[in-house]
């Protein structure tokens, strides 16, 4: 197991790009420290599956190095680095028995039979496949199916890292909780650096110590998930994070107040003057209704979605959502909207405004 | 779940395919049931013979000789072009221009007329003016296909494999090009050999199309006529002559109509009763571990 | 226009696909089938549009007897899983595909073109090929060229399962919209819960070819009908013990009991099946009038604003959704309770014994 170090890494599809747009990856610096749990979040497009390929081999990048540890191994190929990965759609050997797939990266490697047999035990008993060890891979759910990938990547135990790429695509939600809980056991289990690709903010946040945020080749942030919930550095991190996403209110700023068509709301810190495009951004969970105080807002929609209520609303012509304890009874006086001072991020020409580092993140 | 949809209107279009498929095949069918049961005296002259024809040909040494020739060709011929259609296609180019020359190259013998094929290699293979029949005679290794029969069988082979060899190959590199990139890279994070690679990912993937190239390959070499018959004519002596040729030979060189009708009836049994049995066999096979 | 299905039923090579069923859908109703994978969702919406013909019952739209008939003639629309638009041919030309084939004028085809493409933001990609647009939008454009013809009934087949995460959060806030304006029955297949929550109207529960419920969304969510219904409606997955009922009181497995309010007061004595949903689980805080447990636990996952917790107890694996952040050593005890009003209990047979919905009740809808 060694660190993942990207340095000064870019990659661009064309043969000769010219400006920052023509790279699907935009120049990157960063460590993945060992045994940590990373994903890599992101729509379709933003390069993350591009930054994948090139850590596990598949694409040598246009600039920059990959170091596993000390060794370079930008120019080695994907079986010299030695991690496993784990594919979108389940990717098993069909004619062999699940106990031969996840015996086989093993047996090839030629390890001694009886470590094989009870490595093979010990993965099926951790991931719930003991009982399928004997049939034949093919024919089996996608469930199983991508346990069985999963299990053929974590069977060796040298492996210097285990890329996932969005790997719960074909699951089906019930059992989609069953997979991340054996996928966490396992990273607990034997401390793998672990490096998660996918657009499902829900599965990202969940699996990972640290959370890559990534749009249009660019890496906006990386914190853990309560940074990126509480304190996204961009306007597309709060508006990716969290379901639904960050309201965002164009505002001009004064020190402690935000003001918007002449309705002020308080902030918790003092901001001074901040130039360019003012944004204010609150997540719907800090938003509520009130009788009083706030916003004008108009409700379109309320649904009631059990564990909360769903409120669709506009304030000032721009639609907001709001999320509402299930237990609140929304009344038709109820036609104001207000912020939490505390939860409040103010964000100038995209990127969010630190007040106490006296300037942006 | 794979589900079809209901649309009883739809036989109506297939009404059409169904008069020519009776015009073309069932309705000469019945001629020759018909003939199989009879015998002629020249002329319009017809008796009534019963299960006799058929009686007499299985009887016949004749026949049974004709069909052993027969298996033994086609199990030659599908033991080589099978191995060697998949080898030719995993060591074609992936892509790129290489790959769409090999595809027409491959494409070529496909393209020839099966008699110009028995022509091209009457002339090739012949031991006093062919490029190879004197090519190898000048070896020192006595050769004359027209003479002997181990060299005729030889040449007859070899030209089935030039012929169609490269059918298979077309189709395996169909199946070959249908398999994700990600099973390879995975085979390569498993550090999986060459042959595991074979052995593990693509043959099973390819197991679908290679049943077809199996069951066409089978069918054809079984029904061999129109290239043994210019090459050899069937000889030296009986040597290669299949079940078509000998077919032929009763029918319009003895002009046994009756006999050679029950002969057609029972060839085309066997060879339906054979590809049955094949298909069936390799479908379970591939099918082995699937059902639940 | 309503649509009615009686007794119909499919099986396909001696597999039951759906099992005999009765549903009724309304004019102008959202209607959500919802159901895992294989539960029949596919097959139900094929009978509904005509593609497939039942083995058995009837299909009425509107009163009249349409099961005969063919899905070109009937009036229906559909969107699949796949983003299906014909590659060659423009945006523009998608749409207003369905309206040539019913020869109308080009005036009006080019008006209802412009008014679809307003509606679902494509104004501005109308003379793109599908290739060159995000799936997202040619997703869109797909639903565009179903709701372009005006039909009666529109069904969706999974329609956002194949978006980027984001997307189908936005699309979901905007299908209802969609509904809204359209007037038409809307039939909608998933397999999440949340996501039949947000669109509102109608839920069916579908489980192995059978119809388990089927009513207003929050109150099926609410109240399900039986223990099969509850867990097609929860995710993350309900957490079950069993309890037993005797004398008024509920007994649980940890020792603990509470007095059989409501409408457990009426269930009569025996064994039950108790089940909750994760976030009803509450953790430390306040046990007055709750049952408190103390479980193992085995994972916590962290969502940015809550957590969840994966929990042992007495041999049953629950999970919890909690508000905030919380951090536990993994294996580590926690103290837990249950509010009894939130337990449903279902009795051998798997059906509600005795349930306490919540105070709010189909707010929306």
């Amino acid at each position: 197991m060694a660190s993942i170090t990207l340095e000064n890494l870019a990659h661009s599809y064309l043969s000769d790009p010219k400006g920052e747009t023509d790279f699907a990856l935009r120049e990157l610096n960063h460590t993945w420290e060992d045994g940590h749990a990373y994903a890599l979040l992101g729509p379709s497009g933003c390069g993350k599956t591009t930054l994948l390929n090139i850590i596990s081999g598949l694409l040598q990048p246009t600039r920059g190095r990959v170091l596993f540890g000390e060794q370079d191994v930008t120019q080695a190929s994907t079986a010299q680095r030695n991690i496993a990965q784990v594919f979108q759609f389940p990717v098993v050997y069909d004619t062999m028995t699940v106990g031969q797939n996840l015996a086989f990266p093993l047996s090839n490697r030629g390890m001694d039979a009886r470590y094989i047999e009870e490595r093979v035990q010990r993965i099926a008993q951790m991931i719930g496949l003991e009982a399928h060890l004997g049939q034949k891979a093919r024919g089996l759910t996608a469930d199983l199916k991508q346990k069985i990938s999963l299990g053929r990547g974590v069977v060796r135990d040298d492996v210097n890292a285990i890329l996932f790429d969005e790997p719960l695509t074909v699951i089906d939600p019930n059992l989609k909780w069953e997979l991340r809980t054996q996928l966490k056991s396992l990273h607990r289990e034997f401390g793998h650096t672990m490096i998660y690709v996918t657009h499902d903010q829900t599965e990202a946040l969940t699996f990972a110590e640290k959370v890559v945020v990534m749009h249009e080749g660019q890496v906006l942030q990386i914190g853990t998930p309560q940074e990126l919930f509480e304190t996204p550095a961009h306007v597309f991190v709060g508006y990716f994070i969290g379901s639904p996403g960050m309201n965002f209110l164009p505002v001009s700023v004064e020190g402690r107040h935000a003001i918007a068509h002449g309705h002020t709301s308080a902030l918790a810190q003092d901001y001074g003057h901040p130039q360019g495009d003012i944004m204010l951004g609150i997540r719907p969970e800090f938003t509520s209704l009130t009788k009083g105080e706030g916003l004008p807002v108009m409700i379109k929609r309320v649904q009631d979605v059990g564990r909360y209520k769903f409120v669709n609303a506009t304030v000032f012509e721009r639609e907001i959502n709001i999320v509402l304890d299930a237990h609140i009874e929304i009344e038709a006086d109820m036609t104001k909207v207000s912020f939490d001072p505390d939860k409040i991020s103010i964000f100038s020409n995209d990127w969010r405004i630190d007040p106490a580092s006296g300037g942006k993140l | 779940m794979t589900q079809k949809t209901n649309n009883q209107r739809a036989w109506f279009l297939v009404l059409p395919v169904l008069a020519l498929v009776a015009f073309s095949s069932i309705i000469p069918m019945i001629t020759v049931v018909n003939y199989s049961f009879q015998d002629s005296f020249g002329g319009n002259e017809f008796f009534w013979v019963g299960l006799e024809w058929y009686r007499e040909l299985l009887q016949s040494e004749r026949l049974w000789d004709a069909l052993g020739r027969q298996l033994l060709f086609s199990s030659i011929i599908l033991l080589i072009e099978i191995p060697l259609g998949i080898l030719i296609a995993l060591s074609m180019p992936k892509k790129g221009w290489m790959a769409s020359l090999c595809l027409v190259l491959m494409a070529l013998p496909l393209l020839i007329p099966y008699n110009v094929v028995g022509t091209i290699w009457q002339v090739f293979a012949r031991a006093d003016i062919g490029l190879l029949g004197r090519a190898i005679s000048d070896l020192g290794l006595s050769y004359n296909y027209a003479q002997n029969a181990f060299d005729a069988w030889v040449t007859v082979i070899v030209m089935d494999v030039w012929h169609w060899t490269s059918l298979v190959a077309l189709l395996s590199y169909a199946g070959l090009r249908s398999i994700p990139n990600a099973y390879y890279q995975a085979a390569e994070i498993d550090q999986a050999s060459r042959w595991a690679v074979f052995r593990y990912i693509e043959l099973p993937k390819m197991s679908g199309v290679l049943i077809i190239a199996v069951l066409l390959r089978f069918m054809d070499s079984f029904m061999i006529y129109t290239e043994p018959f210019v090459l050899t004519g069937g000889g030296p002596g009986n040597a290669t002559t299949f079940l078509s040729i000998d077919l032929v030979k009763m029918a319009l060189g003895q002009f046994d109509l009756g006999p050679a009708a029950a002969f057609s009836l029972m060839y085309f049994l066997v060879i339906l009763l054979i590809s049955y049995v094949f298909y069936t066999v390799m479908i379970s096979a591939d099918n082995d571990g699937t059902a639940r | 226009m309503s649509l009615r299905l009686q007794g119909v039923s499919k099986s396909v090579d001696g597999e039951v696909h759906i099992h005999p069923l009765d549903l009724e859908l309304e004019k102008g109703t959202m209607n959500v089938l919802l159901g895992p994978t294989l539960a029949g969702k596919t097959s139900l919406l094929r009978l509904m549009s005509g593609l497939d013909k039942p083995d058995s019952g009837k299909i009425y739209w509107d009163g009249k007897d349409v099961t005969r008939r063919r899905v070109q003639d009937r009036d229906v629309a559909m969107v699949y899983q796949q983003f299906v638009n014909y590659p060659s041919m423009t945006v523009y030309d998608n749409i207003a595909s369905p309206l040539k084939m019913q020869k109308r004028s080009a005036q009006e085809i080019d008006a209802k073109v412009q008014e679809m493409a307003e509606l679902l933001q494509l104004a501005d990609l109308l003379h793109r090929k599908p290739s060159e647009i995000s799936g997202g939008q040619q997703q869109r454009c797909a639903i565009a060229r179903a709701l372009v013809k005006d039909v009666g009934l529109v069904l969706m087949d999974e329609p956002l399962a194949n978006l980027d995460y984001k997307l189908r959060e936005e699309l979901r806030i905007e299908i209802p919209r969609l509904f809204a304006a359209s007037g038409s029955i809307f039939v909608y297949a998933t397999t999440e819960p949340e996501e039949a929550l947000l669109l509102g109207g109608n839920t069916a529960t579908l489980w192995q070819g059978h119809v388990t419920q089927f009513g207003p969304s929050t109150q099926v969510y609410h109240r399900p009908a039986d223990e099969i219904t509850a867990r097609v409606y929860s995710d993350p997955p309900m957490n079950f013990l069993p309890v037993r009922k005797q004398g008024g009181m509920v007994h649980f497995p940890n020792g603990q009991s509470t007095r059989a309010t409501r409408a457990a007061a009426a269930m009569p004595d025996g064994e039950y099946r108790a089940g909750f949903r994760a976030h009803h689980l509450e953790v430390g805080g306040d046990t007055a009038g709750k049952i408190a447990f103390e479980a193992k636990l085995i994972v916590t996952e962290l969502t940015g604003s809550d957590t969840y917790i994966h929990v042992e107890t007495a041999g049953e694996r629950w999970i919890g959704l909690v508000p905030g952040l919380q951090t536990f050593e993994i294996g580590q005890h926690v103290p837990l309770c249950l509010n009894p009003d939130n337990v449903f209990y279902f009795d051998q047979q798997g059906k509600l014994a005795g349930s306490t919905p919540l105070a709010t009740q189909m707010v929306g809808a």
